[in-house]
Parts: C-alpha cells; structure tokens; sequence
C-alpha cells in the first residue's frame, strides 16, 4: 500500500491529491533536490545514496545522455561533448564569457542571444544542458516521492540578472518542472535555518562553493528579505583550496610535471586530504603514480592553513566590501549563515567567527542547506503549510527603468523593491507629429544609458500626429514573483498598445553586475553631474528645434538683421551642444531666448491679431 | 481497543515531532473520501479535542477521534522503506478492500 507522510493538523490532502513540491539548487558544480516530508526538509538521494548530483551533462556516442557521476567521469575521454559547469553560460551572449581559450567547448555565437554549444548531438543551448539536470533531479523526486510534482522551487544566484532568471525558468519548463518561484540562493539558505521565523534581522550569508565565493547580506523585515548588497569572487572556491594542496605535494615530493591522468589522481587525493583534515591533524598521501613513482608524504592541518591561509583572506575582501556596500558594521549583523562544502574547513569558519566576532551558523550540511531552504519555500507555495504562514517575499536586484531623450534613464521600479510589483509612469512625445515612440527597458543604478544594461526595446506605433508635448503615454511595468518582467506602453487617447514580455538575449557577466552596483554608489556625483549635462542638452535641442519651426512658418516677421542675429546664436547653441560644457549649454540657450524674444512677442501679436480679424470686438467672448 | 506504532514508526515521529519544534502527538484517522471509500489521514496533534481518545505507544501519544477509531481500531502503524520511497504504513485488521494504490479501503 502507499505509504503516507505526516500533515498538519488539518492539512491532509485527499488520496491521489498530495502536492508534492520540491526545491532545487541547481548549481555550478553540484544539483541536488529536497522536498518537506512529515514536516521535515530532507535532500533526496539517488539509488546509490548520492544526495549531490554533479552538474555534468554527456552527449554519449549511442545517442543517449548521462547526468552526473557517469557523465563527470567521461569529462577528460570526452571533453567536447561532456559539458559542466553550464550555469555559468545561462542568458549569457558569447561576448560574456571572459576567456573561451581555456573552455574545451565548440562555442556558436548565433549573433542573437545566449551562446549555443556544439555537441554530436547538436548545437545545445544552455538552457537545454540545464533541463537534463534538472529532468534528472525531477526523475529522482518523483521516484522518491511516488507521484507527479506539483511545482518546484528553484534556487539562483543573488546577482543573476533577468535574462539568467528567465533562462533557468526556460530550462525547468523544458524539463517538465511547474516552476512555483525562483528563489535567491542566499534567501534559500535563511530560510533553510528558519531565519525568516524571526521578525527581523540583519544576516550574511558566506557562500564558498567548489568554484565561486559569494557574499550576500540581507535584511529581513515583516517576511520581506531584502539584499542589502551581494559581492564575491567568481574564480574562487573549494577547486583553489585542492589546486595549493596539489601543488605543494608536486613540490614536497618533487615531481617533474605530470600527465593529465596523474594529475587528476594527485587533485582528487588533494581534495580527499582537504575533507580529511577538517576533522583530523595529520593526513599521509599515499599515491603510486603512472611512471610507478611512490608519493608518500604527510601533511599536518597546521601546514594546510598555512598553505590556504591567503585564499582564506581572499574571501574577506569581497565581505569587507559587501558591508561597506549595506553601510552597516559588524554589531549591525544578527547571524552568519554558512554554505558551500568547503566552509567546512575550520580554517573558514575560524576566520569568518573572527571578522564578525560571532560565531557563523554551521549545524546543517553546507551542501545542503540552499535546497532545503528552497523545499520550505515550495512546500509553503503549493499550501501544505497551515497556520498563517507569511510567504516569503523576495525583492528586485537592480532597478528597472527606461530611456528617455537625452540618454538618460528614468527609473520606474526601484531596487529592492519587493516582489510582485507593478508601477506606471507617463510618458510624452518630443517632437510635434511624432507617430512612433521606442520604448527602450534598462536595469541598473547609474544614471546613464550607456552604464546600464539594456535589457529590451519595442516600438509604439500609430500614435496620433499631436504637437510634441500633447500625447499621454503610459509605460507600465510588470515583474511577477521570480523577477521576471513585462512592459506594456500604451497611447491614453487612442488606446494603441505595443508590449514586451522581457526575454532578454544575453547577459552582464557577475563581476559587471557587482560593479554595477558598487559604481552606483562611488559615481553618484559624476552621474548627477551627466545627467546635468545630458538635460540641458535635451533643453537646448528643444529650444532649436521650436524656433527653427517658427522662422518656417513665421520668418516674414523678421528683420534680416534679426534673422542674422538669431541664425548666429542658433549656431552658436549647436556648437557649444558639443562641447560637453554644461554651464555654457545653459548660458548659450540664455543668450538664444534672450535673441528671439522681440521674435516670439510679435508672433503673439500676430497670432492674437489673425484671431480677432473681422470679429466684432462686442460678439467676442473671452 | 488500542492503536500502536512499530518501534521504527515511533522513532520516526519523535524525530519529526522534534524537529517541528511544537505539537503533543500523532492524530490517526479517517474521512470519507477516496476512490474506495475511505482514506487515512495522519496528522501532527497541537490541541486535542475533548472527545478525543489517547494512547500511548513506545513513548508516542497518539491521538484518534472516536468516529475513526471503529475503523481503526486495533491497527499497527509501521515505517517502511520502497525503494527510495519512505513514509507510514497503515496495519489496519479491519480492512476488508482497499484500492489499488492503498490509500482508501473499504470495510
């Protein structure tokens, strides 16, 4: 018979109506899937106990693919066709990747959009690579669970950006998966030490993974966790802890350079000795290598920290940075959440406890812990939670916004702005008879167009011909509850409407995003400074363009003189327009207004006489 | 008339009883719904109702109200493992058909 699984009180679903939800942390190195079961957030294992499911992707020659362990061990026979690591492409253009000299893959840039890679089984698109992860993940929970999912929660990074978001939807849909929410790695790790029971705090969640750092703080307020400020360092993690033990075994033990089978050996026993000497103090290496060499050393956990001692610090910048981004200190900090398998070095933890002066959370599994946080998350959303539970609530990373003349951009929803959220702002058009306006969608914090990232653009048409000014239209946006966003414009009289549904090609790299946000911070001043300019610009083009249309239509009321006056300060605006010099932009546009106001003045007169030609003065009401 | 939990299903709940940080015991019972008839419900126990019936096995109280305890009366609850599947198990001497699947039955 089935079995069956403890319910709230009054929460038991009828038969064959269990939701079952599971979270997933689909992550760089290492997957895994947990779902709540009898109240409880437990990591699923596969059929041989493995909770963590390598992020390795083979395209086999039979045409078949493999996932995980299987795959990771084909990487060096097959590296073309054995992908990892895959997270690192998502929503990303081939521009993004920093160095593909040192990637085995056969990258296409299609031109549009995200970076495919070529397999023998295709040209694959990362988001097809992370569905077999996650169809594998999906295949586990429901063999565990013994029945269709109701929805997944799945975990992303902090900075990840729209287009990353919105790719690792695309994969969970293709996987088959009902993506409840996405949920932020760091929100997922809080959640996952019941921090979001309190009602508020301040807490860092310290990330060290088998390749990259993250730092995040956030802050919890009424069931909001909001990220403060989010910093790292995408080429550091566990593999640069295993990578100085190798190379001190290649030193202690003096060896000339190694093929690649041996290399391998030496860094798997490198990582072995690692994980070993978090609980001990002496670990001996013991490896017969290729050439029937015998490696034989010992090496102390004292020698370990000293050896790692600078990668170790090399966390602490990025922290350091991070609290200053929040502007808080260290007593501002209620808790410190560990994750990633490599803080269980003691060596870590021993130099987190001491920046904070407190000691970090460590009572669950450091693998673990982003997907049972996630489990939670999703046990809540499909409603098997009882009580009035507050669901959790996560918020924008980077401000939306769109561009307006000038290259400026106007900001519609602001960071940390929690999530779902509409707002609308009205917009007008610039010249007279504009039919057409381009709407044009950023994220960032700078001022400028050109600092932040575009992230969309679509057109309004068939606006009606009305003097510049005259039109109303309405931009509204849209983000629903993963982040992802929709843009509609619409014209107020007429009713045209254009939309976008943002699909964004490709991305910022991580490090762009970091310091996207950190500049927002360090160049407010010289952003202001640009946004000036750019308006004053933008002024000094309107002011152009309206008295070019009046001499059009009205040059017969001038003096040559006055036309020779006015034609040289107009002239003179256009030049000092390219200067770049704002204070002589605005002295100029002065100078231009002071020389055509006898001009305006008489078209005044000369409108207000047309208007009462032949009226009788006693008929004319005013 | 009494109910029982195996001694690997009791560990089971103290665990889970634990880790959820609040509740007095386990509620075992049945509603009228299903495809054959009835269906088991197992629940965490915050507040017992007055006309509630209580046992105690192994250490765990378990808790049943009278209207289910004629249907139930007598059963063992067990913890098993299938395959990567694990949960509870109803023992249940007074069934006389269930259905397929074995979350209803009929007596």
């Amino acid at each position: 018979m089935a079995l069956l699984q403890i319910a709230e009180p009054g929460m038991s679903a009828a038969p064959h109506q269990h939701k079952l939800a599971i979270g997933i942390d689909l992550g760089t190195t290492n997957s895994l899937v947990a779902t709540v079961q009898s109240g409880m957030s437990t990591v699923l294992q596969d059929e041989h106990g493995h909770a963590l499911l390598p992020s390795v992707v083979r395209y086999k020659e039979d045409g078949n693919i493999s996932v995980g362990l299987s795959a990771q061990a084909a990487q060096s026979s097959d590296p073309k066709n054995t992908i990892s690591s895959v997270k690192r492409f998502m929503g990303r253009g081939i521009n993004d990747i920093p160095d593909t000299t040192h990637i085995p893959y056969q990258f296409r840039d299609t031109g549009v959009g995200m970076v495919q890679i070529e397999t023998r089984a295709g040209i694959k698109s990362p988001v097809e690579i992370s569905a077999e992860i996650l169809r594998s993940l999906k295949s586990r929970a429901e063999k565990a669970l013994g029945g269709e999912l109701t929805g997944a929660v799945i975990t992303v990074p902090a900075y990840f950006d729209d287009a990353q978001r919105q790719a690792t939807k695309d994969a969970a849909r293709l996987a088959g998966l009902n993506v409840l929410r996405l949920l932020n790695e760091p929100t997922a790790a809080a959640v996952a030490y019941g921090l979001d029971n309190a009602s508020e705090g301040v807490y860092v969640i310290y990330d060290l993974g088998g390749g990259t750092f993250d730092i995040s703080i956030l802050r919890l307020a009424k069931g909001i966790f909001e990220v403060l400020a989010t910093n790292g360092d995408s080429a550091l993690g566990g593999d640069d802890f295993d990578h100085r033990i190798f190379c001190w075994i290649l030193a202690e033990a003096k060896l000339p350079p190694l093929n690649q089978e041996d290399t391998r050996v030496l860094l798997t026993k490198a990582r072995e000795v690692k994980e070993w000497l978090s609980e001990n103090s002496d670990a001996q290496i013991t490896s017969v290598l290729s050439n029937g060499k015998l490696v034989n050393i010992k090496l102390s956990a004292e020698k370990l920290v000293e050896l790692t001692q600078t990668l170790v610090t090399k966390t602490l910048n990025p922290t350091r940075k991070a609290l200053r981004d929040s502007n808080l200190s260290i007593d501002d900090i209620n808790g410190i959440v560990m994750v990633g398998g490599a803080t269980r070095m003691p060596q870590i933890r021993q130099a987190v406890a001491a920046f904070f002066k407190q000691e970090p959370l460590t009572n669950l599994d450091p693998d673990k812990v982003v997907a049972l946080g996630a489990a939670i998350q999703a046990n809540a959303l499909v409603g098997n939670r009882s009580e009035n539970d507050l669901l959790l609530l996560d918020v924008i990373p980077l401000s939306l916004g769109i561009e307006t003349m000038g290259g400026l951009v106007e900001r519609i929803i602001p960071r940390n702005a929690t999530l779902p959220i509409a707002r609308a702002q009205d917009f007008t058009t610039f010249k007279d008879g504009q039919t057409a306006m381009s709407v044009h969608i950023l994220q960032g914090e700078r001022e400028l167009v050109s600092d932040c990232r575009s992230l969309a653009r679509f057109e309004l048409r068939g606006i009606p011909p009305m003097a510049a000014g005259a039109a109303r239209i309405r931009v509204a946006f849209q983000v629903d509850a993963d982040g992802l966003l929709s843009v509609t414009a619409r014209e107020q009289s007429t009713g045209v409407v254009a939309e976008i549904i943002v699909k964004p090609s490709y991305g910022l790299t991580e490090d762009e995003i970091t310091n996207m946000l950190k500049s927002s911070f360090g160049l407010a001043e010289q952003d202001k400074q640009s946004r000036a300019l750019r308006e004053a610009i933008v002024d000094a083009d309107r002011l152009i363009e309206a008295i070019n249309a009046a001499i059009l239509q009205d040059g017969h009321l001038l003096t040559a003189d006055e036309l020779t006056a006015i034609e040289a300060e107009l002239v003179s605006l256009k030049n000092t327009c390219a200067s770049n010099d704002k204070d002589k932009i605005v002295s100029s546009v002065e100078a231009l207004n002071h020389a055509s106001e006898n001009f305006a003045a008489r078209r005044m007169d000369e409108s207000v006489k047309k208007a009462f030609a032949g009226q009788d003065l006693n008929k004319l009401v005013l | 008339m009494a109910i029982t939990l195996t001694e690997t299903a009791a560990q089971r709940v103290e665990k889970f009883l634990a880790n959820r940080g609040k509740g007095i015991g386990l509620r075992l019972g049945v509603k009228t719904t299903g495809c054959s008839g009835m269906a088991y419900t197992l629940e965490f126990v915050d507040e017992m109702h007055p006309e509630d019936m209580s046992f105690e096995s192994h250490g765990v109280r378990v808790i049943v109200d009278p209207k289910s305890l004629v249907y139930i009366d007598g059963t063992e609850l067990d913890f098993a493992k299938e395959g990567l599947n694990e949960g509870f198990k109803f023992k249940n001497p007074n069934v006389k058909d269930e259905c397929g699947c074995g979350e209803s039955f009929t007596i």
